[in-house]
């Protein structure tokens, strides 16, 4: 058999390395290792449209059957690699089955990370990751009264947003002082905050969690740190993930919560790259080395591994992005803005219209917007300029990105407020 | 089954079908029509399917909401009274025969 790119783990990822590299004009063999039952499908609507009922099994998947056949991608679902043969240049799945790659990308995506409390491995304490797991949590929304979300992260809120507009009763416990407060504001995150309260979804922060109470195996309640018990029939458990990096780790190459990767998405291995939630790869808008859970990272990444297959081979540089959708709010966020010292609201907060640009030593660090997708869009561009404008060009502009975008790229604000 | 047509910023046209329901940008990506990038999966949060629907067609297309309008305003080839985000489009029998236009650059 003639080794070809051979791709570990088939989300949007490894997904979309397969493709581009056929859209670049790749011939030789592609082979895309899934270990789900199903063709590669996206993720991001099983927490909202898919839970609602409003998007079936097969409007998830990326691409239909037939065109993985027409392209000689050759998928092979519900597969396990169980090791990397570095020395042949192989991966060897669970049926003792080796794969011969010229090169791999390693794109396995990350876990929820698990709830370690009494009570945790209970049959209606769930998870949302797959399919599967958002098949199996709309049953039981279905048959639920009282839900506990532990997390008010992305994920959890999402969920409780879903959770409450099918009438069940809600409450999140986090642990932190305010929600999401690893990737937003104070002020988006409390008008988000405001929102869900209207929707009768109720907060517990600053809390933790005892254990999950049960009778005759049955949730029936979720005792907090603070001695209350809170009802519950179903628990969702939405407080982060880990990176499923121990493939890579076994196979010698360097990892730390993640697998390493250079600005050109390669591992400690110049025959293997990583990408997506699975790889921490030094990103120039967080100017460290950084593991991102995002649509946008494991589509660019998988296109710039492609690209880089395929003889271009340009430094990882794409601008971060993210969405939300928590019932009638969109948030999106451009950029990486944690660590921000300074933040400037501008639009309407009570109207639910607003962004928060966000600065760190005057640095632009990226914009969270509230319900302007405009803002996001055009904050993404600013962003990919080759000299980002600063806190002082800003407040020149009076924070009008389309003015900043309009204005002459070698003029500075100050060339552009004299001469006009 | 509805018949749509894309036509490529080469002028070279390519005619897919679609089933009732589905939305045009998800019959684009199930028939690898290139120019049709659809990032974030229909969510409304990349405008990157973006298209130009044919002057005959636009008034059998329900409005663009708000939301769509304002992506509408920063995509990355100009915006024209004809500018859709094809994933608000719903396939129905009324559009059998849709002919819209790709833009030269989605990003």
């Amino acid at each position: 058999m003639c080794a070809g790119m051979v791709i570990v783990g088939a989300g949007q990822a490894g997904f979309q390395t397969a493709f581009s590299l056929r859209e670049g004009g790749f011939r030789g063999p592609v082979t895309l290792i899934g270990n789900e039952k199903r063709l590669p499908y996206q993720r991001p609507p099983l927490s909202k449209a898919f839970l609602h009922g409003l998007a079936d099994e097969a409007s998830l998947h990326f691409r239909p059957q037939t065109l993985f056949e027409k392209l000689e991608i050759d998928f092979l679902p519900d597969a396990e690699v169980t090791a990397i043969d570095r020395a042949s240049c192989a991966m060897v799945c669970g049926a003792g089955q080796t794969i011969p790659y010229e090169h791999a990308v390693i794109a396995t995506g990350s876990r929820p990370r698990r709830l370690l409390v009494e009570g945790a491995g209970l049959g209606h304490v769930v998870y949302l990751r797959t399919i599967e797991d958002a098949i199996g949590l709309k049953e039981k929304v279905a048959r639920a009264n009282d839900i506990v979300v532990i997390g008010a992260g992305f994920i959890g809120l999402e969920f409780a947003s879903v959770a409450r507009k099918l009438g069940r009763n809600v409450h999140v416990v986090e642990a932190g002082s305010r929600m999401m407060a690893r990737a937003v504001t104070p002020p988006a995150a409390a008008f988000v905050q405001r929102r869900h309260e209207s929707w009768g979804v109720e907060f517990s922060f600053e809390t933790t969690i005892e254990a999950i109470k049960s009778r005759d195996h049955v949730v029936t309640g979720v005792r907090l740190g603070d001695g209350r018990v809170l009802k519950a029939d179903l628990v969702v458990v939405g407080i982060g993930a880990v990176a499923n990096c121990e493939l890579a780790a076994e196979a010698g190459l360097a990892t730390d919560c993640g697998i390493l990767v250079d600005d050109h998405l390669l591992t400690s291995d110049p025959r293997i790259s990583a990408i997506g939630d699975c790889a921490v790869h030094p990103n120039v808008f967080a100017r460290a080395p950084i593991r991102l859970e995002s649509v946008q990272n494991a589509a660019d990444q998988g296109r710039a591994v492609a690209a880089r297959l395929l003889g271009e081979a340009l430094p990882y540089r794409a601008v971060p992005w993210f969405w939300s959708d928590q019932g009638d709010v969109k948030l999106q966020i451009a950029g990486i803005t944690t660590g921000h010292d300074h933040c400037v609201v501008r639009g309407s907060v009570e109207d639910g219209r607003f962004a928060v640009f966000c600065f760190a030593n005057g640095r632009f660090l990226g914009v969270e917007s509230i319900n302007r997708p405009s803002d996001n869009m055009m904050a993404r561009r600013v962003l990919a300029l080759p000299q980002p404008p600063t806190l002082h060009d800003f407040e020149a502009f009076d924070f009008s990105l389309k003015a900043i975008l309009d204005c002459p790229r070698d003029a500075t604000p100050s060339d552009f407020l004299v001469s006009a | 089954m509805t018949k749509i047509v894309f036509i490529r910023p080469d002028s070279e046209a390519v005619e897919v079908t679609a089933k009732v329901g589905d939305s045009i940008m998800h019959a684009a990506l199930a028939n690898q029509v290139p120019g049709i990038l659809a990032e974030c999966g229909g969510s409304m949060a990349c405008a990157t399917c973006h298209i130009y629907v044919d002057e005959e067609w636009l008034s059998k297309l329900n409005p663009p909401s708000s939301m769509e309008n304002e992506m509408l305003d920063a995509t990355a080839s100009e915006r024209r009274d004809n500018s859709r985000l094809c994933c608000q489009i719903e396939v129905s029998d009324r559009l059998d025969g849709i002919r819209v236009r790709i833009p030269e650059s989605q990003i």
